[in-house]
């Protein structure tokens, strides 16, 4: 019997795994079946484009343009090891665009917005507000979730686009103001190394982040615990598997676009 | 016409509603009382759906409300919840007009504000209390907000969690007036929890009561000092010795 504790505590974290699995599934396609039914909600949309997209910028911004400029510096001496100094451009462009870029930006999203759309969720089920919209004859997929869901799908590969330019930009500054590159040189490596590709995967990557930072904000929200407590959780657990899933569909898709 | 068969519902093992079986005819006011925890608001938020009972039935006109469609079901009531549940990323008089401001039931801006404001009239707020924030008022004012979005819609079935806790005496008169004018005037249907006995007798065409898990008693509201149950006589006259005890 004692021998086969360990090998039962695995089969039920296994299963408490696969069951939570479930659970996410089913209130993601809950959420999504929502979409070709009316009523919508545009100003929850709108206000979540808000939210999500624009208030979003200046952390995008700030991160993106640090992490270029450090990766300049890294690229530049640690190619100075073999005397490679001169693809700092290249290397800055491929690391912002296919890894860096999409992946700061999700988990800058990940802390900022899955944290207060699960905050903000969880203090209206704790309170009684999701009772409340239900008897209003509102349903809160539709009303919370889908429109969150859906603006952070399409904002957040604007905000991968718009951090990849930055992050460039900051590999750029770093690169001409520092380390001596010209400066029409350095743009024509970038421009012309990059391919179409690179910038799509990108892209890609952005939506599928910003549809998991949502999606788990939503759902811990949705299934806070009662409390002040309950919604600490609540954000705390949203975060952590925003975060977590973020990273390993990053490792996915970097397999499926580039790995063939 | 509302009927609860045998409803049952536990949390965990907690047992909180043991068996009630409970009618309340159209149009008629009914009152629930009992002790802090019996399981009023879980009462209310069961018929509601909000909650699933662990078995029993719960009839609607005579049909069982798990197989009525929950759209036209849900627009047929309102609800003031016990703390209010106001939304607070609306202002005061969206909260009211919410039905009225999107869905089946959508109105012109301006006319869902104008009713809005009437609702908030009804339940003695000011007209300038509707640009607020429900953070920015009182607690007594935003059980009242809560009280003007239940029947802004002008509901059939209204249900009340303690309408009058936390407001003055006259503001409690008011609001009792209020339930019982929707009642008469309206036609409608209301269940009311509420621990305020003259709020009761104000309110009340009929009273029940929840103990232990039970419907205890119930009847006109004009029995219910001549019962001749010693629970309830406990609980209308407030007294510490009985058969309920005072720790629970
Ligand atoms: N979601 C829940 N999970 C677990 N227990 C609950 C839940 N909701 C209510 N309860 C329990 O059910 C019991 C009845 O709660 P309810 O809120 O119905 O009481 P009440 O009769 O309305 O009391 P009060 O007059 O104080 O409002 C309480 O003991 C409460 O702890
Ligand atoms: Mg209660």
């Amino acid at each position: 019997m004692t021998a086969l504790k360990p090998l039962a505590a695995l089969g039920h974290a296994i299963l408490q795994l696969l069951a939570a699995i479930g659970r996410v599934a089913i209130f993601a396609a809950t959420s999504a079946s929502h979409v070709v039914r009316p009523p919508f909600y545009i100003k929850e949309f709108a206000y979540s484009l808000m939210a999500i997209g624009y208030f979003s910028l200046p952390v995008v911004g700030m991160t993106a343009f640090f992490t270029g400029g450090a990766l300049a510096l890294q690229i530049y001496s640690g190619g100075a090891r073999f005397s490679a100094e001169a693809v700092v451009p290249q290397i800055v462009a491929i690391g912002m665009v296919r890894e860096l870029g999409p992946v700061l930006v999700g988990l800058m999203i990940a802390a900022r917005v899955t944290s207060s759309i699960a905050a903000e969720i969880a203090t209206m089920k704790v309170t009684e507000q999701i009772d409340a919209l239900v008897t209003l004859s509102t349903n809160p997929a539709k009303y919370l979730t889908l429109p969150r869901v859906l603006a952070a799908t399409l904002v957040v590969p604007l905000l991968v686009g718009i951090g990849d330019i930055i992050g460039v930009a900051g590999g750029f500054a770093v690169g001409v103001g520092q380390l001596g590159f010209n400066p029409a040189t350095y743009l024509r490596n970038t421009v012309e190394f990059l391919e179409f590709s690179d910038i799509s995967s990108s892209l890609m990557k952005g939506a599928v982040f910003g549809f998991i930072a949502a999606m788990m904000g939503c759902y811990y929200g949705m299934n806070s615990g009662r409390g002040a407590q309950g919604v600490g959780k609540a954000t705390k657990s949203s975060v952590e598997a925003a975060a977590v899933l973020i990273l390993a569909a990053n490792f996915l898709l970097t397999n499926l676009f580039f790995s063939a | 016409m509302i009927e609860l068969v045998d409803l049952h519902k536990s949390f965990g093992d907690k047992v909180v509603l043991d068996g009630v079986n409970l009618s309340i005819a159209k149009g008629e006011s009914m009152v629930i009382i009992g002790g802090s925890g019996t399981g009023k608001s879980v009462l209310l938020k069961c018929i509601l759906g909000l909650i699933k009972p662990t078995s029993g039935q719960i009839l609607l006109d005579g049909q069982n409300v798990e197989r009525v469609e929950r759209d036209a079901f849900l627009a047929r009531f309102g609800m003031l919840f016990q703390g209010g549940a106001l939304f607070d990323s609306l202002p005061v008089w969206q909260n009211v007009a919410f039905r009225l401001l999107r869905g089946s039931l959508k109105r012109p801006r301006q006319e869902a504000r104008a009713i809005a404001i009437e609702k908030l009239r009804r339940v003695g707020l000011k007209p300038d209390v509707a640009d607020l924030y429900p953070a920015e008022l009182s607690g007594g004012m935003q059980k009242r907000v809560g009280l003007a979005r239940a029947i802004a819609a002008e509901p059939e079935i209204i249900f009340f969690d303690e309408p009058t806790t936390g407001l003055d005496p006259i503001m409690a008169g008011v609001i009792n007036e209020l339930i019982r004018e929707i009642v008469t005037e309206m036609g409608a249907t209301a269940m009311t929890i509420t621990h305020d006995m003259t709020s009761v007798r104000a309110i009340a065409d009929k009273v029940a009561m929840l103990h232990g898990g039970v419907i205890r008693w119930t009847g006109p509201v004009e029995q219910m000092d001549n019962s001749g149950d010693p629970y309830l006589d406990q609980f209308i006259h407030g007294r510490a010795e009985g058969p309920i005890e005072a720790v629970r």
